[in-house]
């Protein structure tokens, strides 16, 4: 334990004249789930590509497996497995081919790949499609074989770029539960997202960013112990009532935040605060007890909330 | 030495096996079409009147070469074309292939050692219809499948690295609509450049469809080419060779970010 598979100190990214990253600092040790957190634009994906040794950094230092992506992209590229934003795969070839042609880019034998696809098509539970074209494949099928894709070199870092946007939640569940067992067996993943639920459901350790910048480092927990409150109160209005109410409301929580259909109080117990609510005469449309979550902590952090 | 190339070639042969028959059988109809069309419909009128143009030749059996060398070039700028932009845009094949040891320089060798065989099948397909139809004996034909190559690879190159450096296809259009249809009907396919006034002829000798067809009418035919071969060789080899080196520029800027 405690060997670091990725080191970045000051890395930074720009394409032109806009900064996509902008010298963040990182350290992921081997064994571990490590999240980057963040809306559209934030950087992620170009982090992503610097890691993976197929975008050259533009400044600051990066080692992965304590090589340097430009002068060894070819060695660090062998032991990554990248499952990329997009799935990028062969839609005219048929699922198993897909994973098969991929392996050959390993310069693996066909023997192991063949051996290899079996397992992986059982892994990715697409053994009933294993001669059907990509392009008859779902999306949560489609992303599941370019998960099992990414493991075909067994490697020992994963990169999973977004592995669950677009899908509905049924298939969100289905990858969570592969990615999960992935964890179990000791794999080192890197996941990018959007999402904060799938960032706590799966990340030891994540950063969240913004604007390329790294705006808050931790586990989901100590985030939301440091950033939140334990519980949140999300209160609604009858439609053009939200102003007065907050007006009512001033004082009552120690943050409180105003969106434009609802609003959210910050508490550590968010049944007292509804009382309270309650008891100064307010009428709310809806009131929702929660939990704190990482959401809370991109809006407490950021001003803005992760767009879905 | 990396064997990566021969991977990415394995890649393009097993795409291929998808289509293999209709690609082969469109290999095979197009030339009998354009020598029956061309070489015995509009060939018979010429005939009527025999010209020394023609090197006392029928004028099927002269034509008969020019059309496969125009076959390689089409054929080269099509698969220089088409399937890289597939590969870089349409269905990302190379973006993921960047994910695995594969280098830049690995994807462009081995797809242009597959464009190679594809042009080798091709222009062998075209030199068995020659034999069919009489415009070439078999050692004739053989030999002019080489230069129809060369011509082909001198086409594909320089075009995966005009298709490697645009965004969209409406480049790739224009690059057939305003380059290769001309070449095709003013390089020395159908008549010899010097039937054209005399600046078009100038402009013929600097295109490289001429250099093509002046070889493979050459060796199809036994007669001497226009300039020495090695001239006409030098001119494909470098086209070719400069190709290759500005796709790999612009293929490392689209595919390394
Ligand atoms: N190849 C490129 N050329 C120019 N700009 C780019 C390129 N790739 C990314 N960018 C820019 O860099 C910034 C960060 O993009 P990146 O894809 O890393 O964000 P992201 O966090 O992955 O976003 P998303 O959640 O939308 O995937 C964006 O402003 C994007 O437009
Ligand atoms: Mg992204």
């Amino acid at each position: 334990m405690n060997e670091s598979l990725v080191t970045a100190r000051g890395l930074t990214k720009r394409f032109d004249d806009l900064t996509a990253v902008d010298g963040v600092d990182f350290d992921i040790q081997r064994g571990e789930v490590f999240g980057f957190l963040g809306p559209n634009g934030a950087g992620k994906s170009s982090i992503m590509r610097m890691i993976g040794a197929t975008s050259p950094i533009t400044a600051g230092t990066l080692t992965v497996f304590g090589l340097d992506p430009y002068a060894d992209g070819r060695e660090i590229r062998s032991r990554l497995g990248v499952v990329p934003q997009e799935n990028m795969l062969d839609e005219e070839l048929r699922v198993r081919d897909n994973l098969y042609i991929y392996g050959r880019y390993f310069s693996l034998p066909r023997k192991v790949i063949n051996e290899r696809i079996e397992d992986l098509l059982a892994f990715a539970h697409l053994e009933d499609k294993r001669t059907a074209k990509v392009e008859h494949l779902s999306g949560g099928m489609k992303r599941r074989l370019t998960i099992a894709r990414a493991l075909i070199n067994e490697p020992e870092l994963i990169l999973l770029d977004e592995p669950t946007t677009g899908l509905d939640p049924q298939a969100r569940h289905i990858l969570w539960d592969r990615l999960y067992r992935l964890k179990q067996q000791g794999s080192t993943l890197i996941i990018t997202t959007h999402y904060m639920d799938e960032a706590e459901q799966l990340c030891d350790r994540l950063v969240v960013m913004d604007q390329g910048r790294i705006v808050a480092e931790g586990s989901p927990r100590s985030l939301i112990e440091e950033h939140s409150h334990r519980e949140v109160l999300e209160l609604r209005f009858p439609v053009g009532t939200q102003e007065s109410a907050l007006l009512k409301l001033d004082g009552l929580a120690p943050r409180q935040e105003t969106l434009a259909d609802r609003v959210l109080l910050y508490v550590d117990d968010a049944d007292r605060a509804l009382a309270e609510v309650s008891a100064r005469g307010l009428q709310a449309e809806s009131a929702v007890v929660r939990r704190s979550t990482l959401e809370d902590v991109f809006l407490r952090l950021t001003g803005r909330s992760l767009v879905e | 030495m990396t064997t990566l190339p021969l991977r990415i070639f394995e890649g393009q042969a097993l795409n291929y096996t998808q289509v293999w028959r209709a690609s082969v059988f469109s290999n095979f109809l197009n030339p009998v079409l354009y020598l029956t069309a061309m070489g015995i419909g509009l060939g018979s009128l010429v005939d009527r009147n025999p010209s020394a143009e023609f090197g006392g030749l029928d004028y099927l059996v002269w034509l008969a070469p020019g059309l496969l060398a125009a076959t390689g070039m089409q054929s080269g700028a099509g698969e220089g074309s088409f399937p890289i932009m597939a590969g870089l845009k349409w269905i990302k094949t190379f973006p993921a292939i960047m994910n695995t040891p594969v280098s830049v320089t690995d994807l462009l060798v081995g797809l242009l050692s597959w464009i190679g065989v594809r042009l080798i099948m091709i222009c062998t397909i075209f030199a068995g219809v020659l034999v069919i139809f009489d415009a070439a004996d078999i050692g004739r034909a053989l030999l002019a499948i080489f230069p129809a190559v060369l011509t082909g690879l001198a086409f594909a190159a320089p075009m995966a690295a005009f298709t490697s450096w645009i965004e969209d296809d409406t480049g790739l259009t224009m690059v057939f609509r305003f380059g290769i249809v001309p070449l095709f009907l003013f390089s020395g396919t159908f008549f010899p450049i010097e039937q054209l006034p005399d600046l078009l002829e100038g402009l013929a000798y600097a295109t490289p469809l001429f250099h093509g067809v002046e070889l493979t009418r050459a060796a199809a035919l036994g007669i001497e080419s226009a300039l020495p071969v090695w001239q006409h060789v030098t001119y494909l080899v470098v086209l070719f060779a400069i190709g290759a080196r500005l796709a790999q520029r612009n293929l490392t800027k689209k595919l390394r970010p």
